[in-house]
């Protein structure tokens, strides 16, 4: 989960990473008293998960509370490369003297951890590894022994940070150290750090990434940080019911068993669109290796509810579980929904191999369901399921 | 020979008295795995289908000789769980379980690194490995295909039996399912490289997935230390960026980890990239006919 800004540094605060004062508001009304509180000049920051923001007129400066207000009236409900402002953070504005970069990762190619330093900070760090990687000092981090205060002068001495500020420093890093393991961050980032004229280091602006599979250790944090608002309503629909599923923007709703393979259904789907018509994929679904019918009916209720699916593609590879199981949970998938008043209109092209798939495909055909076709192969069955997709389409537009 | 497990592998089970655990040993034992024991903490002295249960690994190990460990415990106990293995010495231990924090899976990987390297580890959240006909430790589907001359390694678990499935008239001498989290103890590039100094398997299918370079890694590997031919096959060209499509490690960040640069990759090495899972085992097929 990446988290905003005010929401990383509110992590920072609570492991002692030096940041400046200040909350987050969702009216201008709630900005103008944060303001009077903080009763200095604030900045005024949009809280959206995408760079950029002060080009795009996301982050103003105001005087006084009045202004505050006001400028968090326009920056409120703008957008941003696609993402809906509803929050802005009000913090105390800072003399800069110099922006660095600091942070740690996951390397997954080293699978071990990265500390990340810069002097050269307060831009995107991919541009400045791209274009001075000699200005960018990466040090492996190992898992076993952590950050203490020499490994943190080390990584300071590495980036070659001035001497006035490399104590201060290699403190903020110990305690950043501490966010990133304590709360289970894939990434930590502070980008700029920032050096005050009167020689304080402070944590300007922030990222932080937290673990998904950590979730379990920190509920409070996922509970509180959740993004609801900006998460497309079919996804909550499918998180509710602890189903896998990302929307897509295309036509054939898509069910399969196992990650690699609804990925990879996807890909198949989209190359047949490209002979149907330009059909695509209109989400990727995963119902696991189980494939009860439960689960087979409240997957095919999500996917039903798009209103872009012309048709769906069920593929199942029966593995651990066998296709005639899997077979008797579409037929009772399609009776309990039916029972829900949600009966399957649309065409439905199922595709069973593996286990027990002729026993499989026999009870489905005997059971007669409406708008089901059977395509024995992979490519075969995606190609029909892009075809009904593009001809429901062009139904839909005569 | 095969790579990694075969019919002298003497199995134990972490959390067989799970239900996972119970339900998966009933399978391995049904495709002929040896499973000398299980462990789970507290159950020393009872038995899972007269298979004796003992608190600790290195107990289990004393007793019964044990040299592959399963893990089906829950996740958060994993971490413990695989330390424990490494700890006692075990030489090969296969982490099924799925959803564990990549801090907890950084950190046995580093302590097995530390212990000198010797546990391979092979997983987490992977099906497991299966030399067909002679030991399957995970949860691989054993009656899918039979015994033969190819070597497969995957990220996903269902590819892989799609694959297995596709060319069971050909079969397989191992089967290695590597796992789709973001950190995982064995990779491609090991199991091309076992697989390249195995003298019982002829050819490797490698399948990917968007996410991390592992691909990219595998496919200098392949160029510049393979002379057995490799087929490939990459999921997931669709997936919109920053998103996580189901497994922890499937995701394209920026413009790095995208299905279209691991293919590139590959077939720069000179691998034959399928553009869908049956043309893939078609590649490897017409291959293994022109042998």
């Amino acid at each position: 989960m990446d988290l905003n800004e005010y929401q990383a540094k509110e992590l920072f605060a609570a492991h002692g990473v030096p940041v400046l004062p200040g909350a987050v508001a969702e009216t201008p009304e709630q900005a103008r008293a944060v303001a009077e509180r903080l009763g200095t000049t604030v900045v005024v920051k949009a809280q959206v998960k995408t760079g950029g923001r002060g080009k795009a007129g996301g982050v103003k400066l105001a005087a006084d509370p009045a202004e505050a207000q006001q400028k968090a009236a326009g920056i409120l409900g703008m957008d941003i490369k696609g993402h809906t402002v509803h929050r802005v953070l009000v913090t105390e504005a800072s003399d800069i003297g110099e922006e660095y970069y600091v942070s740690f990762l996951l390397d997954r190619s080293s699978r071990t951890f990265l500390a990340m330093a810069s002097r050269e900070g307060g831009m995107e760090i991919e541009e400045v590894a791209a274009t001075r990687p000699e200005a960018l000092a990466k040090i492996p981090v190992d898992p076993l022994d952590g950050v203490d205060a020499a490994a943190a002068a080390r990584i300071v001495a590495a980036a070659g940070f001035p001497a006035e500020v490399a104590d201060a420093a290699a403190d903020l890093l110990v305690h950043l150290w501490e966010v990133f393991v304590a709360e289970d961050a894939t990434l930590v980032e502070v980008n700029p750090l920032v050096r005050t004229p009167d020689e304080r280091l402070l944590a300007l602006d922030g990222k932080v990434t937290l673990d998904d599979n950590a979730s379990f250790r920190h509920p409070e944090v996922f509970a509180a940080y959740a993004d609801i608002e900006a998460t497309d309503p079919l996804e909550r629909l499918a998180q509710e019911r602890d189903l896998n599923y990302v929307k897509l923007d295309g036509e054939v709703g898509i069910i399969g068993n196992g990650a690699g393979l609804v990925m990879s259904t996807l890909d198949v789907v989209a190359g047949a669109g490209e002979r149907h018509g330009g059909a695509r994929p209109a989400n990727f679904l995963d119902i696991g290796g189980g494939a009860s019918a439960e689960v087979m009916a409240n997957g095919l209720e999500i996917i039903l509810s798009d209103p872009a699916v012309r048709s769906v593609f069920v593929n199942v590879f029966g593995g651990i579980t066998a296709c005639d199981e899997v077979a008797n949970g579409i037929v009772q998938a399609f009776r309990l929904l039916d029972s829900r008043g949600e009966a399957v209109t649309l065409p439905l092209v199922v595709r069973l191999d593996g286990n027990n798939a002729e026993e499989g495909r026999r009870i489905l055909a005997d059971a007669g369901l409406a708008g089901v076709e059977q395509v024995d192969t992979m490519d075969g069955a995606a190609d029909r399921a892009a075809e009904l997709a593009a001809a429901g389409a062009s139904g839909q537009g005569a | 020979m095969a790579i990694f497990l075969d019919e002298s592998s003497r199995v134990l089970v972490q959390g067989i008295t799970g239900a996972e655990g119970r339900r998966h040993t009933r399978r391995m034992v049904a495709s002929g795995t040896r499973i000398v024991a299980g462990v789970t903490p507290g159950r020393g002295g009872q038995e899972v289908d007269g298979i004796p249960v003992y608190d600790r690994v290195a107990d289990a190990v004393a007793a019964t000789g044990a040299d592959v460990a399963v893990v089906f415990v829950p996740a958060r106990f994993a971490k413990a769980a695989v330390v424990e293995t490494v700890d006692a010495r075990l030489p090969l231990c296969v982490v099924i379980t799925e959803g564990i924090p990549v801090h907890d899976t950084a950190v046995f990987w580093a302590h097995a690194q530390r212990s000198g390297g010797a546990t391979r580890i092979i997983g987490p959240n992977c099906p497991g490995l299966i030399s067909p006909g002679r030991s399957n430790a995970g949860i691989i589907p054993a009656d899918i295909t039979k015994s033969g001359r190819i070597g497969l390694v995957s990220k996903s678990g269902t590819l892989t039996y799609q694959m297995m499935y596709e060319l069971r008239d050909i079969g397989f001498s191992t089967c290695v399912g590597i796992g789709g989290d973001p950190v995982v103890g064995t990779t491609h590039i090991d199991c091309l490289a076992a697989f390249q100094d195995d003298p019982e398997t002829d050819a490797v299918v490698m399948i990917g997935e968007i996410g991390g370079d592992a691909e990219e890694r595998a496919a200098e590997f392949i160029q510049r230390s393979m002379t057995k031919p490799v087929v490939g096959y990459v999921a997931g060209f669709t997936a919109p960026e920053g998103r996580t499509m189901g497994h922890a490690g499937a995701i394209v960040s920026g413009s790095s980890g995208t299905a279209q640069a691991k293919k590139e990759a590959l077939e720069a090495a000179g691998v034959r990239v399928g553009k869908t899972p049956s043309e893939t085992a078609h590649l490897m097929r017409e291959l293994m006919r022109s042998r």
